[in-house]
């Protein structure tokens, strides 16, 4: 069964994503440390608390490291609300006035405030996203115009939009979800979007599932010629 | 386009429901999670839990209700009632609330507001203000509202339009925001009050205190300018399912999650 961390930075309760993930066939599991995020099969960060204190707290424990090691390895990811925002380059949230903080740099771009463009801030409720064809793998079987759920008040502004697995309007049109290759991210709640947010979990544990049985397949293949 | 929320509310006294409720179904008519779990399958967008258990001793009730509801939803919830400082909050948070509501803790200490959105987010803190009118409607000066404490017992002569401001301003990330001298009348929101309180605040206004028919709804999203509609009774009691409010809704033009 595919072992699938949820990384816990102590800010909040992760019992719904564990669950979520646990429902669609994964092996979920909640953990703060490092060396169970190098060993699992695939890494869940979820997201809770701000930018600058996400960062620093996983940075002085080393679970950043280990994050974008399991990144480099070629293990699945996904990232929840400020955990797709800590996949970019750098974030304005918790920084000081025009400053940045660092983020895991996984991909190309930046956390910035959402306009309130004469709109409520932060974006809370349920929402709308309409899924391009990089969004095709994390949302098989959802159609464009699902309802998730958001709460939000900084938003993804990607260098490249070819990572954007889905677009949401809100004054301004924003990422609401990204994927490129085993990476994906996205700014609303699965594990708080019911039923089709179980469906976005469910792929993404197929996900993780696919890709255990091409490196079992591979390593039986190594083992062979050996 | 971002939808209008429908959220029903339930009493919660020792970690059981309050108000009588009658539905075929459910195993334990008296447990407010599985009367959430009812409200998640039937399509509403978000539940608030509102503790009214008395005494402190008892909070633990509610920390097993919060924790029980973190297992079962795939909705965010709120809790609210009781708090009186962020040791509190925080263990509520960390038992799986998604928000915490304050109502009259904040009050007495507004720094409250601050410590909660810096310690949990602006997105987990809900600001609940019980509003009376003043005055008799229609006079001059009249579209003016007190703030109610203590369950609506006590007036603190604080304006409730600038006290929402205030809220926000401090970093609340939404307004619960109750008409007492609508609620359990079912005559319909408050709507000037909701519309006076919506179109002062940049954060989400949730209408709160009068429903008694589908029309209710409706009028409180657009003519009193809410952001989400909560009611109690026509839920608990079956007089519309939260479906029901939603296809009506959606036949007057607002936009709701059908999708589930």
């Amino acid at each position: 069964m595919a072992r699938i961390v949820v990384v816990d930075y102590h800010k909040g309760n992760l019992m719904s994503v564990e669950r979520g993930l646990s429902a669609a066939g994964a092996d979920a599991f909640v953990s703060d440390d490092p060396v169970s995020i190098r060993e699992a099969d695939a890494v869940v960060l979820p997201g809770v608390g701000s930018f600058a204190d996400a960062m620093a707290y996983m940075r002085e424990s080393g679970q950043a490291e280990a994050v974008v090691e399991s990144v480099r390895a070629g293990r699945p990811f996904l990232g929840i609300c400020l955990g797709m925002q800590l996949l970019f380059d750098r974030g304005q949230e918790g920084a000081s006035c025009g400053e940045w903080v660092e983020g895991l740099k996984i991909l190309r771009g930046s956390c910035v405030r959402l306009p309130s463009c004469g709109l409520k801030v932060p974006h809370v409720g349920w929402d709308d996203v309409s899924i391009t064809d990089r969004g095709e793998r994390l949302f098989e079987g959802v159609s464009s115009g699902s309802h998730f759920y958001f709460t939000h008040s900084y938003i993804v502004d990607a260098d490249d939009d070819e990572v954007v697995a889905c677009w949401t309007d809100y004054g301004v049109r924003f990422a609401s979800a990204v994927a490129s290759g085993l990476v994906f991210g996205c700014q609303f709640h699965p594990e708080k979007s019911s039923g089709k947010g179980r469906e976005v979990l469910r792929n993404f544990v197929h996900i993780v599932q696919d890709c255990e049985q091409s490196r079992h397949l591979e390593e039986r293949k190594g083992e062979g010629l050996s | 386009m971002l939808t209008k929320r429908v959220i029903p509310c339930l009493d919660a006294k020792d970690g059981r429901v309050v108000k009588g409720v009658n539905f075929v179904g459910l195993r334990d008519a008296g447990n407010p999670v599985e009367l959430a779990r009812f409200y998640d399958a039937e399509g509403a967008d978000e539940v608030v839990f509102l503790d009214i258990t008395a005494t402190s001793d008892k909070r633990e009730t509610t920390i097993e209700m919060a924790s029980e509801a973190a297992r079962q939803l795939s909705i965010p919830y709120a809790v609210g009632g009781g708090f009186r400082d962020v040791a509190g909050m925080r263990t509520m948070v960390a038992a799986g609330a998604d928000k915490v509501s304050l109502n009259s803790a904040a009050v007495a200490d507004p720094s409250l507001i601050e410590a909660a959105a810096a310690a949990f987010g602006s997105q987990a803190v809900v600001c609940a203000i019980d509003a009376k009118r003043v005055g008799v409607p229609g006079a001059p000066g009249a579209d003016r509202w007190e703030v109610f404490v203590a369950g609506g017992r006590k007036a603190t002569g604080i304006d409730a339009v600038w006290w929402a401001q205030e809220c926000a301003r401090r970093g609340a990330g939404e307004i619960l925001l109750t008409s007492m001298d609508r609620d359990g009348t079912k005559d319909g929101f408050d709507i000037a009050l909701t519309r006076a309180v919506s179109r002062a605040v940049p954060i989400p206004v949730i209408a709160s205190g009068g429903v008694g028919s589908l029309e209710h709804f409706a009028e409180g999203i657009i003519d009193g300018e809410a952001d989400a509609v909560l009611a109690a009774s026509v839920f608990h009691f079956g007089t519309y399912t939260v479906k029901q409010v939603k296809e009506y809704m959606a036949a007057q033009g607002i936009p709701v999650r059908l999708d589930f």
